[in-house]
């Protein structure tokens, strides 16, 4: 008997609704051909993480009361963006500690939340070695900060280097913060403009003709440097370079 | 060394200048030459950092490790301090609590005094400037020489430590030549090894001549009453051995509890600061010269300080940021202090740990941009050797802001309204409408915007923003089969 379809809930990400609405559709396109049922509860708007980030915690936690009952009812709550995924896995426990009413249900659904590249790896176990882009490019990679609060270290690389046709180009200080922070990146922009040119430099330096970057966040900052500075490079999340390999159209259903 | 004119109108500027984080930071970020020797020189002690540490079989086991001794120590801190009192006293030594700055001061200038000396070697100590001691010793009329080499550059050139254990890294060899040039009335060589000789000749005479030592401890041990002191010059060995009355200088918060916990901590130490195994010299001493000994002081004083830090401890949520064992592994890791340096942060002590604890010990109304002026990206926490969680006290710092009304009525407001709209989905629909009709709309059809309204308007200051998508995630859904 084959298992029951995984039940997985899309938390797309404000960044991802307004900007990259094509990641949400590769996310659903690409979950949807391993033998899941995504859903997209319309109800979600914001997890909370910029309150929460800028000191503002009764806000941050009248979001995150918001976002439980929505994504109760799940087997699985799958996102594109690390950051946010560390929010719900993370912060929340802070935001709700010492709550006896709120503690289960927010464990509850830390525990079924996944960033959607370890949702592939852990959960649904792809062999990425399937893949296999329709032309060879050189590729390299952004290891995006809040990974480090999901506990991910290289698997996000090891994966992408197992797709054909990718000509992985290692990128120097690939796990240095691209400056962008969230609000950071506005109130301090002579600072993140410094770290965003660095990281923007070691892209350059690597030879590579794309750059995978799994966080919209990440993706606004370096792709408008990148813009400013007339660089010709292609900025993607993971979910749209296999849906490339996979031949899924973004664009629509 | 008198103190000279130079000096005094340095500090008295150094005084009167309100701190403005954005003006210097701006300024550092700008500054080419300041960023390649800072990029180049944390680069290279991280890079080391993440080598070394692949050494042991289990470096996330013994971080913990590391990070429970500190924090059982902090949490009995009473217990051990009382314990460490009567360990030194046993071996000979004097216990001196200094409540502040002053106090510290008062008492080091008093057993200078008492005890008539004239000569001061110093070894390298951040508490000690933290309290600003060497100035006020000097203002007291003693001869004090820093004996680390970069602490003998800052010295000479008026200048303030700019990294935790690598004092001098916004400098370069070619201002250091210069500084030895004019310093020592000699003909001007950039050879480092010519530099370092020159500079060992002048210490060595100090050494000779220096009746009391100062020192820091990067470790106190409460069960056997010492002091250690890690260094790779060797001129703490100097300043512990040579004269004859010793003064060490420590936080409380140095202290751990037995010298078992020590071999824990040494093997973390210089691995978190600069990639190696060891410094090295490790010197563990305690008391002044025993029956018997060849070596060692007539007098040894232990200066504890307190200067804030009980206030911190005290503090349930914040005390864990007294775990620091002050190994800068934090400030190599720091894409902002990677970029801005540590002169930048306005106090002795930068970096993410700086970014705590100076607002911590100074107000956070003076420095409430430091904990601000961070992505948030956790490489500090990763590198922390004791586990300090950094990120999250930079959050609940920026929460104190928050409650305590710091930041502006406007930006708060802004905030809040943002927050309330967000709660639901058609305010949020609205929200984003509005702002794809106004971006699209600069954009023109390029799908990039090149300036954005005066709000946001950091962003374009160094980087074109991306258009919304025509049609939002959502409005795709619904399109859906």
């Amino acid at each position: 008997m084959p298992d029951p379809p995984k039940r997985v809930a899309l938390f797309v990400t404000c960044l991802t609704d307004q900007f990259y609405p094509r990641i949400g559709v590769a996310v659903t396109k690409i979950l949807e051909h391993f033998g899941c049922t995504v859903d997209f509860p319309r109800a979600q708007t914001c997890c909370g993480q910029p309150f929460f980030n800028n000191g503002f915690h009764p806000e941050a936690r009248a979001l995150a009361e918001r976002m439980v009952p929505i994504f109760a009812s799940y087997d699985y709550v799958v996102t594109p963006s690390g950051s946010c995924c560390a929010m719900v896995r993370e912060q929340y426990h802070e935001l709700f500690a010492g709550d006896a009413k709120w503690e289960k249900p927010t464990h509850d659904l830390a525990v079924r939340t996944y960033e959607f590249v370890e949702f592939l790896d852990k959960v649904l176990k792809v062999d990425f070695a399937q893949f296999k882009l329709p032309q060879p490019h050189n590729v390299t990679y952004h290891y995006t900060c809040h990974l480090r609060g999901i506990g991910i270290k290289d698997q996000g690389v090891r994966l992408l280097r197992q797709i054909g046709n990718v000509q992985f180009k290692p990128m120097e200080k690939t796990d240095q913060c691209c400056g962008f922070g969230g609000t950071f990146a506005v109130k301090y922009p002579a600072i993140s403009g410094a770290i965003v040119q660095d990281k923007v430099s070691c892209i350059a330096a690597s030879g590579a003709d794309t750059l995978i970057c799994n966080d919209a966040g990440c993706t606004m900052n370096i792709a408008g440097m990148c813009h400013r500075g007339g660089m010709d490079v292609t900025v993607k999340h993971i979910a749209e370079l296999m849906a490339d390999a996979m031949g899924i159209d973004v664009g629509g259903w | 060394m008198p103190v000279d004119r130079n000096t005094e109108q340095f500090l008295e500027e150094a005084q009167a200048t309100p701190f403005d984080f954005h003006e210097i930071s701006v300024k550092a970020a700008g500054d080419e030459r300041l960023k390649t020797a800072v990029s180049a020189n944390t680069q290279r002690q991280y890079d080391g950092r993440v080598s070394r540490m692949l050494d042991l079989p289990d470096p996330d086991g013994l971080r913990d490790l590391a990070g429970r001794i500190k924090q059982h120590t902090l949490d009995h801190l009473d217990y051990y301090l009382d314990q460490l009192k009567s360990a030194v006293e046993a071996n000979g030594g004097r216990v001196h609590f200094a409540a502040d700055g002053a106090a510290a001061r008062r008492i080091i200038t008093d057993i200078a005094t008492q005890a008539k000396c004239r000569g001061v070697i110093k070894s390298k100590s951040m508490a000690s400037e933290e309290i600003e001691l060497a100035h006020h010793l000097e203002r007291a009329g003693l001869d004090l020489v820093e004996t680390d080499l970069g602490e003998f550059i800052i010295q000479i050139s008026h200048d303030k430590p700019s990294h935790l254990v690598a004092p001098i890294i916004h400098k370069d060899r070619a201002s250091i030549a210069r500084l030895f040039a004019d310093y020592f009335h000699t003909p001007y060589t950039d050879d480092p090894s010519a530099l370092t000789r020159q500079a060992r000749t002048f210490l060595r005479d100090k050494f000779r001549r220096a009746d009391l030592g100062i020192t820091g401890g990067n470790f106190l041990i409460a069960q056997t009453g010492q002091v250690c002191v890690v260094e790779n010059e060797g001129n703490a060995r100097q300043s512990i051995t040579t004269p004859r009355v010793l003064v060490s200088l420590v936080g409380i918060e140095k202290l751990i509890p037995r010298l078992a916990d020590l071999a824990v901590m040494l093997k973390l130490l210089a691995r978190s600061s600069t990639g190696q195994p060891m410094t090295i010299y490790t010197s563990i001493f305690g008391g002044p010269r025993q029956p018997g000994e060849k070596d060692g002081p007539e007098q040894f004083h232990l200066v504890l300080l307190d200067n804030g830090r009980s206030e911190i401890l005290a503090d349930p949520q914040y005390r864990e940021t007294l775990r620091c064992i002050r190994c800068g592994a934090c400030l190599n890791a720091c894409p902002v202090y990677r970029k801005i340096g540590g002169h930048a942060y306005g106090s002795v002590y930068p970096g993410p740990i700086g970014a705590l604890i100076t607002p911590l010990f100074q107000g956070l109304g003076k420095f409430q941009d430091l904990p601000q002026a961070s992505s948030l990206c956790g490489a500090c926490y990763e590198a922390c050797p004791v586990k300090i969680n950094i990120p999250k006290h930079l959050v609940n710092l920026r929460r104190d802001i928050v409650k305590g009304k710091l930041n502006g009525w406007m930006e708060r407001l802004v905030y809040r309204l943002w927050a309330r709209g967000l709660r639901s989905p058609m305010v949020y629909r609205m929200i984003v409408g509005l702002q794809k009709f106004d971006l699209r709309r600069r954009a023109a059809g390029t799908g990039w915007v090149h300036r954005l309204p005066r709000v946001a308007a950091g962003w374009t200051q160094v980087r074109d923003m991306p258009a919304p998508a025509s049609r939002t995630f959502r409005q795709l859904w619904k399109d859906r089969p």
